[in-house]
């Protein structure tokens, strides 16, 4: 599905995460975030960035890791993102719905 | 000249390769297994341990019985692997110099993990049930309960079996109405998921069981605190939940080893191939059943059939081949359902659980995602199974080590 952001043309899929990442900027980022009711502060775009980072290297993602990153503490990544915070800050930084369900 | 394989652990999977082992290599090879505990558990009976349906004599069997002639069975903590080394340091200071390493040191509980779980109400109000203390205390507590409210929890995935604590729920609902006291219980179900089970099409079809047996599901619950005193555990989100008896699933670990040796994730799982079973840390070094970090699920069945897996590749390994990337996650679990029933899944890394029949396709006898009473059967079957054929390294009949396509309703 193409969606219109801004300046920006994205592909989302239908669980509502991008397809690529590479379409993602800051301007599709505040607006996901907006749709999720989120605000974007300098905080969040640490958070945003250590996810990228973390999945252009493979590593998977799990609330766990992301609370030891030294980035924000799990506490923190709630009050950032409330509710499902790896599931929401995922979609705002462009990357995959995390599968840490086995 | 004699080379070593060295296998750490002697649970189900280091048990099940030290048999394979013993059977595929001549006698130029030692085979030696080490493990600190002198009992063998049968865990997929904890489950029925606080309901009375197990006794702990029924599930606990001594170590040495199920490794074979001509494996050296050593008791004793391993303190240390150097990987660079090939060597094994015990905490007694005994070395062990190996060509093979295996690590199938499992996975363990770590109520330490979560703030005011440990405390004078561990195994009064707040029990575990992955641990033979834990059922116990639970089967005694049960036993004169009252009533009231039944908070099962799960605490981070992954877990070791996760179909565990839905099947707890379901024996809960079906022990308290056998006992004529459904009314004075209320269970609900919290967990970190965002539905009960961990595949999205096996939750839609479980369900209306949940609705059925009365039980409340709390999703998306990630519990950040324990109040023993006050009885309520919260989230991370501030959600309050109060309990009576709390059965917790807690934070799963893999062996402190892997983090005194270097070589574990943040959760002590060794890194691992998902498809050849070789560790990451280095080529000489293989891992098998929950000690790893694949993403399959910490299972007994799981464990098998890597087993089939790793000792083509540790035998494809010693004469110099490419190694096969022969595991696609295959899993096949009963889900014990209450009232002598229970359902069957069988899914890998690509598909989910589905509807269908097995092992026959389209003849069964067992129903995939169905409930049924020969599913029930089968789970008690399994512990017979269990000590005679999978942890001695038994092909199980009719069952393949890969996942079957055949007989399944996919989408």
């Amino acid at each position: 599905m193409e969606k219109t952001i801004g300046n920006t043309t994205v592909n989302m899929g239908d669980d509502g995460y991008l397809v690529d990442l590479n379409e993602w900027n800051q301007e599709v980022a505040t607006e996901i975030a907006q749709e999720e009711g989120i605000t974007l502060t300098d905080e969040h775009w640490k958070v945003l960035e250590y996810l990228q980072n973390q999945h252009k290297k493979d590593v998977p993602l799990t609330i766990r890791n992301v609370g030891k990153s030294g980035v924000v503490d799990i506490k923190g990544f709630y009050a950032l993102f409330p509710e499902g915070p790896l599931k929401k800050a995922s979609r705002i930084a462009g990357i995959p719905k995390p599968v840490s369900c086995i | 000249m004699i080379k070593n394989i060295v296998i750490l652990g002697a649970g189900t999977a280091g048990t099940m390769m030290s048999n394979h082992l013993r059977r595929a290599l001549s006698e130029d090879w030692n085979i030696t297994i080490i493990d600190q505990r002198t009992e063998h558990h049968y865990q997929p009976g904890y489950l029925f341990v606080p309901f009375g349906v197990y006794e702990p004599e029924d599930i606990v069997k001594p170590i040495e019985k199920f490794i074979p002639d001509g494996v050296n069975l050593v008791l004793g903590a391993i303190e240390r692997i150097y990987p660079d080394k090939d060597k094994v340091v015990m905490a007694s200071g005994k070395e062990f110099d190996y060509d093979i390493l295996i690590v199938a040191t499992g996975t363990d509980i770590a109520p330490e993990e979560t703030e005011g779980m440990m405390g004078p109400h561990w195994h009064k109000d707040v029990f575990d049930f992955y641990t033979l203390e834990g059922a116990t205390a639970l089967a005694k507590k049960f036993k004169d309960w009252e009533g009231g409210k039944l908070v099962i929890n799960i605490v981070e995935m992954p877990i070791k079996c996760p179909v565990a604590p839905l099947e707890f729920a379901f024996l809960a609902d079906a022990f308290f109405e056998q006992k004529g006291m459904r009314d004075k219980v209320e269970i609900a179900f919290a967990t970190p998921m965002s539905g009960a089970f961990t595949k999205p099409k096996a939750t839609e079809k479980l369900d209306y069981l949940l609705k059925e047996k009365n039980i409340e599901i709390i999703p998306d619950f990630n519990v950040m605190s324990i109040d023993g005193e006050a009885k309520t555990i919260t989230d991370y989100a501030g959600k309050e939940v109060s309990y009576d008896v709390l059965v917790t699933v807690p934070t799963n670990k893999g062996s402190d080893l892997m983090e005194r040796s270097g070589i574990g994730d943040e959760l002590n799982y060794i890194p691992t191939d998902r498809a050849t079973l070789q560790s990451k840390v280095k080529e000489n070094i293989f891992a098998i059943g929950d000690a790893t970090n694949i993403p399959a699920s910490k299972a007994g069945s799981v464990a098998h059939f890597e087993g089939e897996v790793l000792l083509e590749n540790i035998l494809r390994y010693i004469s110099g081949k490419e190694l096969k990337e022969g595991f696609d996650g295959h899993a096949n679990c009963f889900i014990e359902t209450g009232h002598g029933k229970a359902l069957l899944i069988d899914f890998n890394y690509t598909h989910e659980p589905v509807s269908g029949t097995f092992p026959f396709p389209g003849v069964g006898p067992l129903n995939l995602l169905k409930e049924s009473r020969m599913n029930h059967m089968g789970k008690m079957a399994f512990k017979w199974i269990y000590w005679n054929m999978l942890i001695t390294g038994r092909h199980l009949p009719f069952v393949t080590t890969k996942m079957q396509e055949a007989g399944k309703n996919f989408d």
